[in-house]
């Protein structure tokens, strides 16, 4: 087996970890007194923490020229949009009982959904368009597009730092980590090339 | 010059070579896996081992007000999912964080407007008629359970004291102390906690000082020794772990009202036609069980208190 294949099942055993270690709780009644709050906090979290993740791909791979790294980018925003989706399905079944018109006035009514819904819904077309006939049917275009996970990223965080009571630490800590994969990329887009300093010195 | 030529037997051959790289992979797998794993224990710890509390005499079993839907959850279940920000902000790790909270010696001081100001000990409160009372309990985040406590009307307590007649409002306060909960630095409000309830709602029948539930003292967790309870109210109106009691005649300030005032009024009656900003409480998730209830309102004991906040508009006084 090439070793781009086993890396694949190596990060996809490891992304399946959680929901494996949820299910082995389950069967043997260890999920807590709510087991519902606890999959919907942990599917959120897991959800933000592939979206960074997929976010230190591109910083990494320039500093530590490792270049490889690229290939695995997709599969990991994949993971983000899979837990996302779980995310979304169990809030729509425990809390809104599948009732549409429900969830459309709680997205309404309550900012942090609002926030949370419309990142979810960015997703959508970035999962739709992450196949290779996409990639190369999209062009230039694609890249632009994918720009959307930067909106993704910041609304998720958003979200998350809406529903706390509190107690901020987590929020915040992902919203730091966030500002600085954000921050690399404007630095590296707005640094001056060596032929621009050589001209104006 | 010697034969340079490698001898086939120091060639690896293929399979050992393949062997090798199998080994390293599945060391990889089972590293990788295993590290994933403990992240995640770490963040989603099992719950610490029941700590037993003293029994309590309880010489009175109010008529059960309660019907068959609302059986009460279990002591586990009780025990294992509190909202005391003093300890954690995280509802299943209070009861780990609190397992050492030193509860004796302990006074409730008693002051303001009354006649006669006194500091009880705790022993004298735990020598009042002790009564279980099965209440609803609904947390403004839009849970609820049902709980078996034991205790005794705040009134008799008040009684003893002697209100004086300008005597408005109660203020209540919970212990705090930097050295038994460090994480009170991080809870992301005021400390110590306060809360209050006007005199009438104070002096109803339904408020009660409760010293333990489930005929035993009260876990440290759930507020030891001895916290408020006023079942038609959202959870935060319930103070735990009192020390303090002050009547006054003006509005007295409380905890989440000062954090974010629009979210958390000063009646903060259960209202299932008052939306939260973040929580919709026309429905709640009762624990135990996998679908939504509607909320009640005053959860369900508007019969007995809805004549206190009669006339007034409760959209305004949430």
């Amino acid at each position: 087996m090439q070793d781009f294949k086993f890396n694949k099942i190596l990060i996809s055993l490891n992304a399946f970890v959680p929901l494996i270690l949820f299910m082995w709780d389950g069967f043997r009644g260890n999920l807590g007194t709510n087991p519902i709050e606890f999959f919907l906090r942990t599917t959120g979290v897991l959800t933000l923490v592939f979206l960074l993740i997929t976010l230190a791909v591109t910083p990494l791979r320039k500093i530590f020229r490792w270049n490889g790294l690229i290939k695995y980018r997709r599969m990991l925003g994949l993971y983000a949009f899979f837990y996302g989706t779980l995310h979304l399905i169990t809030y729509s079944i425990f809390d809104k009982s599948l009732s549409v018109s429900a969830i459309v006035s709680d997205t309404f009514q309550r900012p942090f959904i609002a926030v949370g819904m419309l990142a979810f819904t960015l997703m959508i077309p970035l999962a739709v368009t992450s196949t290779n006939a996409m990639i190369k049917r999209l062009g230039k275009r694609w890249g632009k597009l994918h720009k959307l996970t930067y909106l993704v990223a910041i609304g998720g965080v958003v979200h998350f730092y809406l529903i706390v009571k509190s107690d901020i630490f987590y929020p915040v800590v992902f919203g730091l980590i966030l500002l600085i994969l954000l921050g690399y990329r404007f630095f590296e887009a707005n640094k001056p090339s060596v032929k621009q300093t050589k001209l104006s010195s | 010059m010697a034969d340079e030529k490698i001898k086939s037997s120091e060639i690896t051959p293929e399979s050992v070579y393949l062997n090798r790289r199998n080994f390293m992979r599945a060391g990889l797998i089972a590293g990788t896996t295993f590290a994933t794993g403990l992240a995640y224990r770490f963040f989603n710890q099992p719950p610490p081992p029941e700590v037993e509390t003293a029994k309590i005499e309880t010489v009175k079993t109010t008529e059960n007000i309660l019907s068959e839907a609302d059986k009460p959850n279990s002591f586990k279940e009780i025990t294992n999912y509190n909202n005391f920000y003093e300890f954690s902000t995280a509802k299943s790790s209070v009861a780990e964080y609190a397992k050492d909270f030193v509860t004796r010696p302990w006074t409730v001081e008693i002051g303001g407007m009354v006649n006669k100001p006194k500091t009880f000990d705790i022993e004298e409160l735990l020598k009042f008629e002790q009564e279980e009372r099965i209440y609803r309990f609904r947390c403004v985040e839009g849970w609820s359970m049902v709980i078996p406590w034991v205790g005794f009307p705040l009134k008799k307590l008040l009684d003893q004291v002697e209100p004086l007649g300008k005597a408005k409002y109660v203020a209540f306060q919970t212990y705090y102390d930097k050295k038994q909960m460090p994480n009170g630095r991080y809870a992301g409000i005021d400390l110590p906690y306060v809360e209050g309830l006007r005199l009438d709602e104070a002096n109803h029948n339904l408020t009660i000082l409760a010293t333990g539930l489930y005929g035993k003292q009260m876990p440290n967790q759930n507020g030891a020794p001895i916290r408020l309870v006023v079942p038609w109210k959202y959870g935060f109106k319930s103070i735990k772990s009192i020390v303090k009691i002050t009547l006054t005649d003006v509005e007295p300030p409380t905890t989440w009202n000062i954090s974010i005032p629009n979210e958390y009024g000063f009646y903060s009656n259960v209202n299932p036609e008052v939306s939260h900003p973040r929580w919709s409480q026309a429905t709640e998730q009762r624990i135990g069980e996998f679908s939504r209830r509607k909320t009640l309102m005053f959860n369900g004991y508007g019969d007995e208190v809805a004549k206190l906040y009669e006339g007034m508009d409760l959209r305004k006084n949430f």
